[in-house]
Order: C-alpha cells, then structure tokens, then sequence
C-alpha cells in the first residue's frame, strides 16, 4: 500500500504559489486579449464587406479547428522563423491563448449583437447615429449582458488551457508541479494537489456561472 | 398645391426595389413646412418604405431627396452616401416606430438624452433640461428615472415622441405609432401627435387611423402597389375620394362610420 505523504508539499509552498500566481496572470490575459479579438472578429463576421467577412471566418475556423497543444507549439516555433522575430514562450503562449480563446468568444459576441432587435439600430440610426455609435452605445451594452453567462463558460476553459503554457517551460501552476515533483520523488502528491488547487478555484466559479444563467433565464 | 420653394420635404423620381419586388415606382411628393400628411393604403403600397426613405433608413435606387435644405440624389451612376452624411441627415428627422424601439438598458430620461448628448454635443446639463421639458410636453416628466419596461404601451409611444423631439427635428415621421397599441391607449398617443401639429411641426404620417387622418391631416396621399393613386386635402380625399382604389379602400371605414 502506498504510504500518502502531503506533509513533504511544505517545503514547496512558494513554488506552488508562484505558479499558481503565474496560472491566475496569465488567465486574466488571455480573457482580456481573447476579448479584444474575439470583438474584433465578430465585428468582422458582421462587417458589410466580404473580404472582412472572409477573414474572420478563416481566422474563426483555423483556431477552432486545430489543436491548442499544436497551436502553442507552432506559435513559439514556427512563427518566428515565417514572421522573422524572436519570442519568448511567454509571448508565444499568450498570442495563441489569445487567438484560440478569441475564437471562441467571437462566436458568443457574433450571437449575442445579433439576438438584440433590429429595432434598436433602426432607432439609434433614426437618431442620428452612426453604425459605430450604436454598436458602442446601444447593441453592445445589451449584448454583453445575454452573453456573460457563455463568456464566463469560455474564460474557465481558458483558466484550464493555461496548463498547456507548460511544454513551453512557462513556469505556471503546473510547470511549477513538475518541478517539485522530480524534486520530492512524490509526484502522486504533488500532481493531486496541482489537480486539486485547480478544482477548487474552477469549481465554485462554475456554480457561480450556472446560478447566473438561471437567473437570467428567469428574467 | 405647395410650391417645390416652401416646401419642407420634395421628393421626385423615387424608386425603390427589394430584389426582384419593385416597392416604389416614380413616387413625387412635397411636404409643405408645417404640413401634415397622412399616408394611407393597403399593406404592402410602399408607403412605409416611402417614409423610411425620407429619412434614408432605407436608401431609395433613384430619384431625389430634399429634407430642408440638405439633398440627396440616388441612381445609378451617383454613390451611395457614407454613414456620417447619411447620421447628420437622419439626427434632422424624427422617427416614430410602431414598436417604440425604446432602449431598454435605460432610463426614459437617458433615453431622451442619449442622442442629444451623443449625437448633438449638448453638455448634459442643457441636455437633461431640454429631455425634461420634452417629457413634460408629452406628460411624462414624472417618469423619468423609470425604466421604459415599467410603462404602458401608450406611455412608452409618448417617450419616443419626447425622445425624437429632443433632436429638435425639422420633420417628424411617424410610421404606424398607434398600430401596436391597445385601443384604450391609442387616444393619448393620438392627442400627443394633435398637440405636435397644432404646434406648427411638419409631419408624415402613416396610419391606419382614417379618422384621425382626416381630423389632423391636411393632406392625404393615397398610396396603392407602389403608385402614389390620389392625393389631395385630407377632407376631399377621405370624404369624397375620385379613385376607385381609394373609394374600395375607404369603404369599411365609410360604413363604420355611417
């Protein structure tokens, strides 16, 4: 029987915590930079012009159809020698992170500006405001409230994808975890409580996610 | 008959297609400053999309528009306006909807506000004092920090009223305003739009309300399968019409009333 020791993680206290602190950092950048291009591409999808229509959707399908693991990796290794710049694995990994998150949000903003009436932009144009405006100020303000409970779903992925930034020795949660354990020789430990330290942050944020959907559903 | 010189709105040569459906075929038309029009006809005669290409919602295929002293020619070889022209063009026009199209992330007041603050400039002190005294006008005032969805539907048609007043509008147009409403609120929208006309505002209006057409109107435009078929003053038309399209159109509205 194998004899379960936690008691040896102490000592690694602080490399957990930077990790962990490292995992939390780079979620909220790729949510903040999957936004902004998930925004920017479902403005696209919704442009007046093909070409920019075009463009999205390739951009749209490319990240959703391939996988995350292979978009990091080719990002830190491929990209520079195509694009002729040097990145650091953070870089690499919050560009892809970023692209693969924005993909998805901008399927969720696509379909939340346009569940809001056509009405509202008929009105906000009969006002005298331009399309940019309206967007901004009118559909926008509207939109983000349908699709916060489908925006937060997406961000706890993106919380779990971050674990991939380890293959590129981006020392997070749980780069940091393997770290310890070939240090320890306790990996059992070690990796449960990596799993664990996961669970507990993700779990109450999706309790959290499903008791806003439900209120919105009432409403 | 209005000359083109003293008129608010002349509008010549308008076409207008969706796809392969021909909507408005050669229409010409002039609204006299501080006229009032009713458009009336079957549904499907164009004339909503005649009052929407008044203020460009929909942007007509030829001839040419002139709203005060601003004109548009459409056709073939002239480019399609851009946003910015087409926004300075539609902040001179108000619009009323048959669905209110309030915004329901907002207050009525900040519904009044928004586009005098954003769209005119106005500081928000001058423009709270201007949204407040068009609320009044229409006898809200006391509404204002409500949410539109808290209102009647009466109500709410009373707020878009105040809403595209506070644009301070060279002409209102007011397509089905009352079509939406349950009857016993029809009547207070109705008496806002009298208040307006009485008050000296240029309007198109397109209504079912043949009674209410004849009561404020000064002239009726009789619209049919894209033709403008008669037109004339309201109480010509409506009473005593020339055209058998209008005679059939009028004739429940006759009986009714008889």
């Amino acid at each position: 029987m194998y004899q379960w020791d936690f008691s040896i993680l102490w000592d690694y206290r602080w490399i957990f915590l930077q990790g962990l602190g490292v995992t939390v950092s780079f979620t909220l950048a790729i949510i903040a930079g999957g936004l902004v291009v998930g925004l920017a591409a479902a403005i696209g999808l919704l442009s007046r012009f093909a070409v920019l229509r075009g463009v999205s959707l390739g951009f749209i399908e490319i990240f959703r159809c391939t996988p995350v693991l292979v978009q990091l990796i080719w990002c830190y290794y491929a990209l520079p020698m195509l694009a002729g710049v040097e990145m650091t694995p953070v870089t690499a990994s919050l560009l892809a992170l970023s692209c693969y998150g924005g993909a998805f949000y901008a399927e969720i903003i696509r379909g939340g500006i346009v569940s809001i009436d056509a009405g509202q932009s008929e009105a906000a144009s009969a006002l005298g405001m331009t399309p940019a405006l309206a967007m901004r100020r009118i559909i926008l303000p509207q939109a983000l409230r349908r699709m916060v409970p489908p925006l937060m779903n997406q961000s706890i992925l993106q919380f779990k994808n971050t674990s991939l930034v380890s293959v590129l020795a981006v020392p997070d949660l749980v780069y940091q975890g393997q770290m310890a354990a070939h240090d320890s020789f306790r990996p059992l430990e070690t990796y449960t409580a990596v799993a664990a330290a996961y669970f507990a942050i993700l779990f109450p944020l999706t309790l959290f996610v499903r008791w806003r959907e439900r209120r919105s559903e009432e409403t | 008959m209005t000359t083109s010189q003293t008129a608010m709105i002349d509008i010549t040569g308008l076409r207008k297609s969706f796809g392969p459906l021909e909507v408005l075929k050669d229409i010409n038309l002039q609204v006299k400053a501080g006229g009032v029009v009713a458009l009336l006809g079957p549904s499907g005669s164009g004339k909503s999309t005649l009052l929407r290409c008044m203020n460009l919602l929909v942007v007509p295929d030829a001839g040419r528009i002139r709203v005060g002293d601003t004109t548009f020619q459409f056709g073939a070889s002239t480019e399609r306006p851009g946003t910015k022209p087409l926004a300075a063009f539609r902040s001179r026009t108000g619009m009323v909807f048959q669905n209110f199209n309030l915004f329901p992330h907002m207050t009525v007041l900040e519904n009044v506000i928004e586009a005098p603050i954003h769209v005119r400039r106005l500081d928000r002190k001058t423009a709270i004092d201007l949204g407040m005294s068009q609320l009044e006008k229409v006898g809200l005032a006391d509404r204002a920090s409500q949410r539109p969805q808290t209102l009647s539907g009466g109500q709410k048609q009373r707020v878009a009223i105040a809403r595209a007043l506070a644009m301070e509008p060279s002409v209102m147009l007011f397509d089905e305003a009352t079509s939406a409403l349950d009857p016993e609120l029809v009547g207070e929208v109705l008496q806002t739009m009298q208040q307006l006309a009485a008050d000296g505002m240029t309007m198109v209006i397109v209504t079912h309300e043949i009674a209410f057409a004849r009561d404020v109107a000064d002239r009726v435009v009789f619209m049919r399968d894209g033709y403008v078929v008669e037109e004339g003053p309201a109480g010509e038309v409506i009473n005593t019409p020339r055209m058998e399209a209008t005679k059939t159109f009028l004739s429940h509205f006759h009986k009714g009333a008889i």
